[in-house]
């Protein structure tokens, strides 16, 4: 095994561990945070690639991850407004109280 | 007045017209409908005596005037109505209209007291329109029209008083009567139209009277070696002798008597029972066509000749046995029916047709004197009960009187004598048998002795009315005050008028100056007193007086010389022969004979029509429908069982599905994400390794 | 698989777990930060300096701070008197299992992970601002206005209605 797989392991491994707990967590913040955990663990995967790649002077994969921690960024400070405003309307972060859609 | 001719239909039209406002007016417009049908019919002789006048004033051009139309179209023929103007028609259009009129003042008096008086006159002026169509028609399919209209407004009036059981009886049994002769006539004109292809009398040559047609008929043989215009002339005499009474079909008239006496006097004396004689006249040039070598007359005027020779006397012999005044007369108008068509048998159309043309005159004018007497006797009709009615009714008694005397053929001044006189003058010089005279003659003794009895019966001796007053319920409206009395003007001065005219009708047609018969025949005619010593007419003549004078001794003799005490004393006849008198009373039996017969049968068939309809036609529609109502309830079975329930099934397995379904959707983020997690894991595992393989 | 790369893996993997794991909610968000830290070091080690250096920036500086801004917000006794995986936390957890057992089956397979190390890239700052400002100007200009929406939206939505009624 080289580096690079080594790094993709790695970042597969993060990414699993931000699903698990994005699946598991009742907490609607902390299911958040397994989000961006996933989206970190792509962003690694970006890089790896960009460093191990064919054409690492065109710059891509940093351009990539830098997009990709903007939006991340963004949509974090979204989302924990959405969760704000669903705590001050049903004063619960419980995600298995947030059953509205249920069909 | 040739403008008289395409307007020839106002003539019918105009009562006809009266009648259908009249049957839309309330039961108290009386004055109304009196004035709507007496003007219609007074319009109408005005015409008619309009069409006479044109007639006469074109003697020597066409004789025969017509006008034909196209009614409607079926295949490629058309059929076409049309009226006609001939001598014939213009004499019966003139009669009928002036006889019409007088009867129908004459009504205005004899039913004041009835409450149905718009309901008569609206169903008169009917009659008098469909009558007056019989006669202007020059199709055979328009007269039949008419004819069967006259029928139907016979029966109308005869049943006029409906709520008397007798009445209806009557009216059915005139109309039925007539409808059976009516079958002959029916197939004779279908017969006549498949072999002319044309119903129209006269049609600029084309017509079935006219010369090409009937040498076609006169060839043409059918059974039993008649001629088809033989065969067509017996089946059209059917139906006139249906509607003129003739014997075996006479049985309705007596019992026609059942209607009003204007009703009576109209109908059954002047006018529709003469549409048979005239339907006879009409189609005459048929009856008579024969092919150039046959000398002796066609079969048909045989059979008409010896049909009317045999009701001829067959009505005088019952009319010797009867009591009530009006069957009296009933049957004495079956006897000169008789006579008429002996009269067109032996001596043709101006022979028969003077005769109808004064007997309407005297005939109507007896039977509305007898409505004056049986009106002034508070509705008294058995002549048992009157008597003595020369006193208290003068003006009556004259003109019964002068109507009594024209009937039985008092010579020389009477116009029934010239009429009858006609008749036997030509059954004497019948070629094929004398028979038809002796009949005849023996008739005319008859004849003058039942009147001879009636006038005695009824006008002298002393009055029995108020003794036989309690016995009897009356058949008028009149309140019964036992005291015969005059009638009113109103009724006595159309009698007047008759009574002129029965007397002097008869000078027309002498043999001296014989105009009428001239005028129907298309000849000119000249007066001329040799016409007495032509071979054969001075002896008739003479021998025929004879026979009157001898009935009216015979009648003086039974029922003159010792009046009549009371309604209980038997007949004078009666006691001589008392077996033959109470078969001539019971008129021969021939309607128990019928009753026992035809009518019995007829019932019959109408049971077994019955029981086929009940069970056999009604069980087929019955099993038809129970067939359906068990299909329709399999139907309703498959529906419910299996389409409904296996539809239903499936419904219900698509709610369950979607239940089940709707499990997945718990409101639970983190469930959708770990399906997705699943999915992904799928697609993976598709894409890295199921293209591998 | 060098020494470092085995440390700073251990960290990484150490942090996150602990942050998908720990009960306290504000414990996770502080070893989340940890765990950014190390895949901040990561990138470093990888000669992406630029991207390391954000990272810590706004990953560490910026979200996790927020995260734990947010949990403070909804704080009260009812939250946290819950346990802290809910019922059916054991079919994630074979869900998320499955997941890496099938990636890291793909990674090991595969053909493109046999190479042979090529050299340091180099990365400078002047040569990313130069490929944002040529290259990548469109997603620039785009993020900026993504970054203003996320920002004029974030204070929108979590804005005290309670002010607007008075």
């Amino acid at each position: 095994m080289n580096s690079l797989q080594s790094y993709l392991l790695l970042s597969s491994l993060l990414f699993s561990i931000g699903l698990a707990g994005a699946l598991t967590r009742r907490n609607a913040i902390l299911v958040l945070i397994g989000i961006e955990l996933m989206l970190n663990a792509a962003n690694l995967n970006f890089i790896a690639f960009w460093r191990y790649g064919p054409a690492p002077e065109v710059l891509t994969g940093i351009m990539f991850t830098i997009f990709s921690i903007s939006i991340a960024a963004a949509e974090a400070a979204v989302g924990l407004s959405i969760i704000l405003a669903a705590y001050r309307h049903s004063r619960t972060t419980d995600l298995d109280q947030m059953n509205s859609l249920k069909g | 007045m040739t403008w008289i001719v395409p307007n020839l239909w106002l003539i019918p039209a105009l009562p006809m017209f009266a009648a259908a406002i009249g049957a839309l007016l309330r039961q108290r417009d009386r004055i109304a409908a009196a004035t709507l049908a007496i003007g219609s019919i007074a319009i109408s002789f005005l015409l008619s005596i309009c069409a006479l006048l044109h007639i006469l004033a074109n003697r020597t051009g066409e004789q025969v005037l017509t006008f034909n139309f196209r009614w409607f179209q079926f295949g490629n023929e058309w059929l076409k109505l049309g009226w006609m103007l001939d001598p014939l028609t213009a004499v019966m259009l003139v009669m009928v209209t002036f006889v019409g009129l007088l009867i129908f003042i004459y009504s205005v008096g004899y039913m004041a007291h009835d409450e149905n008086f718009t309901r008569f006159f609206c169903f008169l002026a009917l009659f008098a329109g469909a009558m007056l169509g019989v006669v202007i028609a020059n199709s055979l399919l328009l007269l039949f029209m008419c004819w069967e209209i006259v029928g139907l407004t016979s029966y109308l009036l005869i049943g006029f008083w409906y709520n008397k059981p007798e009445a209806a009886a009557a009216a059915k049994k005139a109309f039925i009567t007539t409808r059976i002769g009516d079958l002959g006539f029916l197939i004779g004109m279908v017969w006549l139209y498949a072999q002319s292809h044309t119903l129209l009398f006269y049609d600029a040559g084309a017509g079935c009277l006219e010369h090409s047609s009937l040498a076609h008929l006169i060839v043409t043989t059918t059974t039993l070696g008649l001629t088809a215009s033989s065969a067509i002339g017996i089946l059209i005499f059917c139906g006139a002798a249906g509607k003129s009474g003739q014997v075996p079909l006479h049985v309705w008239l007596p019992d026609a008597m059942e209607g009003p006496t204007p009703v009576s006097a109209l109908i059954h004396a002047a006018t529709m029972v003469a549409a048979g004689v005239f339907l006879i006249a009409r189609i005459y040039p048929l009856m008579a066509a024969h092919a150039a070598a046959v000398l002796s007359p066609t079969i048909a005027l045989q059979v008409v000749t010896w049909v009317g020779a045999i009701t001829a006397l067959f009505g005088a012999t019952i009319a010797v046995a009867q009591f009530d005044i009006k069957r009296i007369l009933a049957y004495s108008t079956i006897s000169q029916l008789g006579y008429m068509m002996m009269g067109l048998g032996v001596g043709g159309v101006s022979v028969g047709m003077f005769h109808l043309i004064t007997h309407a005159f005297f005939k109507a004018l007896l039977f509305l004197g007898a409505g004056s007497v049986i009106h002034g006797c508070n509705g008294e009709q058995d002549i048992r009960h009157m008597g003595g009615l020369r006193r208290h009714m003068p003006i009556t008694f004259l003109t019964y009187a002068a109507g009594m005397l024209a009937l039985c053929g008092v010579p020389f001044f009477f116009s029934g004598f010239w009429s009858k006189d006609a008749i036997l003058h030509a059954s004497h010089n019948w070629s094929i048998s004398q028979l038809p005279f002796y009949m005849g003659a023996i008739g005319a003794l008859l004849t003058a002795f039942y009147m001879t009895r009636q006038v005695f019966y009824v006008f002298a001796g002393n009055n029995r009315l108020e003794a036989a007053h309690d016995a009897h319920n009356s058949t008028n409206a009149h309140p019964a005050t036992g005291h015969p009395h005059e009638s009113p003007a109103v009724m006595t001065i159309p009698l007047v008028i008759l009574a002129a005219f029965a007397v002097l009708l008869g000078f027309i047609g002498t043999p001296a100056w014989p105009w009428f018969q001239s005028f129907l025949d298309g000849k000119p005619t000249e007066f001329s007193w040799g016409a007495f010593l032509e071979p054969g007419i001075i002896p008739v003549m003479v021998s025929s007086s004879l026979l009157v004078f001898l009935g009216i001794g015979l009648g003086w003799y039974f029922y003159g010389r010792k009046p009549i005490e009371s309604a209980d004393t038997p007949d004078a006849v009666g006691q001589l022969q008392p077996s033959i008198y109470s078969v001539l009373n019971h008129a021969y039996y021939v309607d128990a004979l019928y009753d026992a017969t035809l009518i019995r049968m007829n019932t019959w068939w109408a049971t077994v029509c019955d029981w086929l309809d009940r069970w056999v036609w009604n069980g087929a529609v019955q099993t038809v429908s129970y067939f359906v109502v068990g299909i329709a309830h399999l139907d309703d079975f498959f529906d419910a069982a299996i389409v409904n329930s296996g539809f239903d099934e499936g419904c219900q397995n698509v709610s369950r599905g979607g239940r089940i379904l709707s499990l997945f959707q718990n409101g639970q983020v983190q469930s959708y994400m770990r399906i997705i997690g699943c999915a992904l894991i799928v697609l993976v595992v598709f894409l890295l390794w199921g293209a591998k393989v | 698989m060098t020494t470092s790369f085995m440390i700073l893996a251990v960290l990484t993997v150490a942090g996150t777990a602990a942050a998908m794991g720990l009960r306290n909610a504000v414990h996770c968000v502080l070893a989340l930060a940890l765990g950014f830290a190390g895949i901040a070091m990561l990138y470093l080690q990888l000669g992406a300096q630029f991207v390391g250096f954000t990272q810590i920036l706004v990953y560490v500086g910026a979200v996790a701070i927020l995260a734990v801004f947010a949990i403070m917000m909804t704080h009260n006794d009812k939250s946290m008197a819950l346990p802290d995986s809910h019922s059916a936390w054991v079919a994630g957890c074979i869900v998320a299992v499955a997941v890496f057992a099938v990636l890291a089956r793909a990674i090991v397979s595969s053909s493109a992970s046999a190479q042979t190390q090529p050299p340091q890239p180099a990365a400078t700052v002047q040569q990313i601002g130069n490929a944002l400002m040529h290259r990548f100007v469109m997603p620039l200009e785009i993020m900026g206005l993504l970054l203003t929406a996320a920002l004029i939206g974030a204070v929108v939505i979590a804005m005290d209605r309670r002010e607007e009624m008075k």
